[in-house]
C-alpha cells in the first residue's frame, strides 16, 4: 500500500462553506438521456458546499416519507437562478419515477450536500476511476478536480448496455483513457453472460497495470465496488468506494443504513453509509457482511470516526 | 395522588423523538438545539449495540417500518463524548435508556442523573419487541410491583431529585391509562405516550410502524391519559408533522410533543414546528383551542 490516503484533503477551498442545507429547490431543466432522467435543481447555498462524492436527497412524492439519494454530477451557475446542482435519475421504483416525472418548475425539499466526499490527493498521482451506471454521476466532478491538482485520470465505465452509459464522451475529454464495458456487448468490450461486477473484475487489473495506479475511486452499486476494492488492493493501490445504501433520511439521523467497517484498531464497527460515508476506503468495508451483523462486531460507532 | 417529584420543566413544547435525531450533531447542521424544548437521545443501553441487519427502515402507506436494533455506543461511550457534545451545544438534553434487568436500569439511571446537563431520564418500556433485542419484558398487565413499575421506583430512587423521570409507553388508547396510573404510583413524573406499534417487515421480521398513521392512536391516549390523570405531565409522540399536528396534540392535553419519523423527511420539522408555535400558539384556525402550551 503507498501512503497517498496519508495526504489527501476532503478538498475544496478552505474558505468555502460545508456542511447540509436543507431548503426548497426548483427543477430549471428535466431531459431524458437514454435510459435515465438528468434534473438540473436551483438550489440556494447548497450547489457551492457541495464536493465530489457528496450527494442531495430528494423527495419520493405524496405519501412516501423516505428520501432518495442522488449524486451530484456537476453544480454549475444558472443565470437569475444563481448556482444549480446535477443529478441523474434512474426511475427503477415508484420514488425514482415520481421524481423523473415532475415537469421543470416544480418545487421540491433538498437536503444537501450530504455525505463524506472523495478525498483528494495532495500529490499528482495517478488515479482510476470506476463507474457503473448512473453511480459514474459522481466521477465527472471528481475527474475534474484531479486534473487540476495535475493527476493522471483514467476512466473504466461500465452499464448494463448503451442506454445506461453515462456520458462516455465526456469521460473522454477528461481522462487520459477510457474503457468501456457493457453487460450486452453493445459498446466496448462485450460481456455477455457475466455480471457488470464480474466484467468490471475482470478488466480491472490490465487497467491498473496499465495506469500504475496509486488510487482507485469507484462508485457502482455493492457488488462491483467489491471487486474493485479487492483488485485496487492487488494492485498495491488504495481505493475510496461510493456505496449507495438505501436509508430513509440520509441524514446520519435514522441508523438504518449501517455499513460493517473495520477500522484503525481492527475493530469491526456498525457505521452510518450516509453519514461516516458514502465514500468508504475500500480496503474497510466487510463487503462479505453489507446488509448484515458480522459475529466480530465488537461495538458499534454511530457517530464516531471509521 | 403519586408520588411524584420533580417537575417537567422546560422551554418549549417542541422536543425530538428517541431514534430520530442522530446524535445532535446531525440535526445541529440545520438548527440550533437550544432553540427546541429538548433533545430526546437515541436509546441508551449499558453495553454497545450494533443494531440489527438490514433492512432497517423501510416505507409503509403514512408511515415507516423500522427494526434498527437499539444501535447504540453503550453508557460509557455516550457519557464520554456524546453526552457532553449535546450539553455545550445548549440542548435540554433527555437521555433515553433502556435496560436487559431492573438493575441495569438502576445503574442507567444512576450513572446518567450522576452527569451534569441531564434534563430529565426517559425510561423505554415501550419496544416493539423488546425481547429480540435482549431487553426486559414489560408487556405484562400495568400493576404495582411489576416489572415496568419497578424499573421507574429504581430509576426514581436512582436519580438526583431535580432530574424528572418520564416512562415512554406504548400507544394502547384502551390500556395506556392503566398503565399511566401503575407508574404515577411507582413514582413517574411524566410520561411520554406513545412509541411506534408493533408490527411485521415485508420479510416477517419483528419491527415498529410509526409515523403519520399513528398520530390519531397517540392523541387518542395522550386524551384518554389526561381525562385520567389531568396533572401528570404528557408529551404526545406520534406522527406530529405540522404546528397545526402539535397543536391538536396540545389540545387533547399534552404539555409538550416528541418529533421522531418526520425529522427523517426533513430535518427541520422540529425548530419549524417550534417557531410556528411560538408565533402562533393557538394556530390561525382556533383548531388547539384550550391548548395549554407551557411557557
Amino acid at each position: 500500500m503507498s501512503t497517498a490516503t496519508g495526504s489527501t484533503t476532503a478538498g475544496g477551498a478552505p474558505d468555502t462553506p460545508t456542511g447540509p442545507r436543507h431548503v426548497t429547490g426548483e427543477i430549471l431543466t428535466t431531459k431524458k438521456v437514454g435510459a435515465y432522467q438528468h434534473l438540473t435543481l436551483a438550489v440556494p447555498d447548497v450547489a457551492e458546499r457541495a464536493r465530489p462524492g457528496t450527494f442531495v436527497a430528494l423527495p419520493a412524492g405524496e405519501g412516501r416519507l423516505g428520501r432518495r439519494a442522488f449524486w451530484i454530477r456537476g453544480v454549475r451557475t444558472v443565470g437569475g437562478f444563481g448556482s444549480a446542482v446535477e443529478v441523474v435519475v434512474d426511475p427503477v421504483g415508484p420514488g425514482s419515477r415520481w421524481l423523473a416525472a415532475q415537469p421543470a418548475g416544480t418545487r421540491l425539499e433538498v437536503t444537501g450536500p450530504l455525505g463524506r466526499p472523495f478525498s483528494l490527493p495532495r500529490d499528482p498521482v495517478s488515479c482510476v476511476l470506476v463507474g457503473e451506471g448512473y453511480s459514474a454521476a459522481c466521477l465527472f466532478p471528481l475527474a475534474s478536480r484531479l486534473k487540476e491538482r495535475g493527476c493522471t485520470v483514467v476512466i473504466l465505465l461500465a452499464a448494463a448496455d448503451e442506454s445506461r452509459l453515462l456520458a462516455a464522451l465526456e469521460a473522454r475529454r477528461t481522462a487520459r483513457s477510457v474503457t468501456v464495458v457493457t453487460g450486452d456487448g453493445s459498446v466496448g468490450r462485450a460481456g455477455a453472460g457475466s455480471s457488470l461486477a464480474d466484467l468490471v473484475g475482470a478488466a480491472l487489473p490490465e487497467v491498473l497495470a496499465r495506469a500504475e495506479a496509486d488510487v482507485v475511486y469507484a462508485a457502482a452499486p455493492a457488488a462491483t465496488l467489491a471487486r474493485v476494492a479487492g483488485a485496487a488492493e492487488d494492485a498495491g493501490a488504495w481505493s475510496q468506494t461510493a456505496l449507495e445504501q438505501p436509508g430513509p433520511c440520509l441524514t446520519g439521523l435514522c441508523q438504518g443504513c449501517a455499513v460493517p467497517v473495520l477500522g484503525e484498531d481492527r475493530v469491526v464497527r456498525m457505521v452510518r453509509g450516509c453519514t461516516e460515508g458514502p465514500v468508504l476506503r475500500g480496503d474497510r468495508v466487510r463487503w462479505d457482511s453489507l446488509g448484515r451483523v458480522p459475529t466480530e462486531t465488537a461495538e458499534t460507532a454511530g457517530g464516531g470516526a471509521v | 395522588m403519586g408520588r411524584h417529584v420533580a417537575t417537567v420543566d422546560l422551554p418549549g413544547p417542541v422536543l425530538t423523538a428517541a431514534g430520530c435525531a442522530g446524535t445532535g450533531r446531525e440535526l445541529a447542521a440545520y438548527g440550533d438545539l437550544s432553540a427546541l424544548g429538548g433533545f430526546v437521545t437515541r436509546t441508551i443501553t449499558l453495553r454497545p449495540r450494533p443494531g440489527g441487519p438490514l433492512p432497517r427502515v423501510v416505507e409503509s402507506p403514512s408511515g415507516l417500518l423500522h427494526a434498527v436494533g437499539l444501535q447504540n455506543p453503550g453508557l460509557d461511550r455516550f457519557l464520554a463524548t456524546e453526552l457532553p457534545w449535546l450539553v455545550r451545544a445548549g440542548a435540554r438534553v433527555v437521555v433515553s435508556i433502556a435496560g436487559e434487568t431492573v438493575a441495569e436500569h438502576a445503574e442507567l439511571a444512576r450513572r446518567v442523573g450522576q452527569s451534569p446537563g441531564v434534563a430529565a431520564v426517559e425510561v423505554d418500556l415501550s419496544e416493539p419487541d423488546p425481547l429480540d433485542w435482549g431487553l426486559v419484558e414489560t408487556r405484562e398487565p400495568m400493576a404495582s410491583g411489576l416489572v415496568a413499575t419497578r424499573i421507574v421506583a429504581t430509576c426514581r430512587r436512582e436519580l438526583p431529585r431535580d432530574v424528572p423521570v418520564l416512562a415512554k409507553v406504548r400507544p394502547d388508547p384502551l390500556r395506556v391509562l392503566d398503565q399511566a396510573l401503575a407508574l404515577v404510583e411507582a413514582g413517574v413524573d411524566g410520561l411520554v405516550v406513545g412509541h411506534s406499534l408493533p408490527a411485521l417487515m415485508p420479510d416477517g421480521r419483528h419491527a415498529g410502524l410509526s409515523g403519520p398513521s399513528l398520530f390519531p392512536v397517540a392523541r387518542r391516549c395522550v386524551a384518554e391519559v389526561h381525562a385520567g390523570l389531568p396533572t401528570l405531565p404528557v408529551m404526545g409522540c406520534g406522527g406530529v408533522a405540522t404546528a397545526d399536528d402539535a397543536r391538536a396534540m396540545l389540545a387533547a392535553g399534552a404539555v409538550a410533543v416528541q418529533v421522531g419519523s418526520a425529522l427523517l423527511a426533513d430535518p427541520t420539522t422540529a425548530h419549524r414546528i417550534s417557531a410556528e408555535l411560538a408565533a402562533e400558539p393557538a394556530g390561525g384556525d382556533g383548531a388547539a383551542d384550550g391548548a395549554g402550551v407551557p411557557a
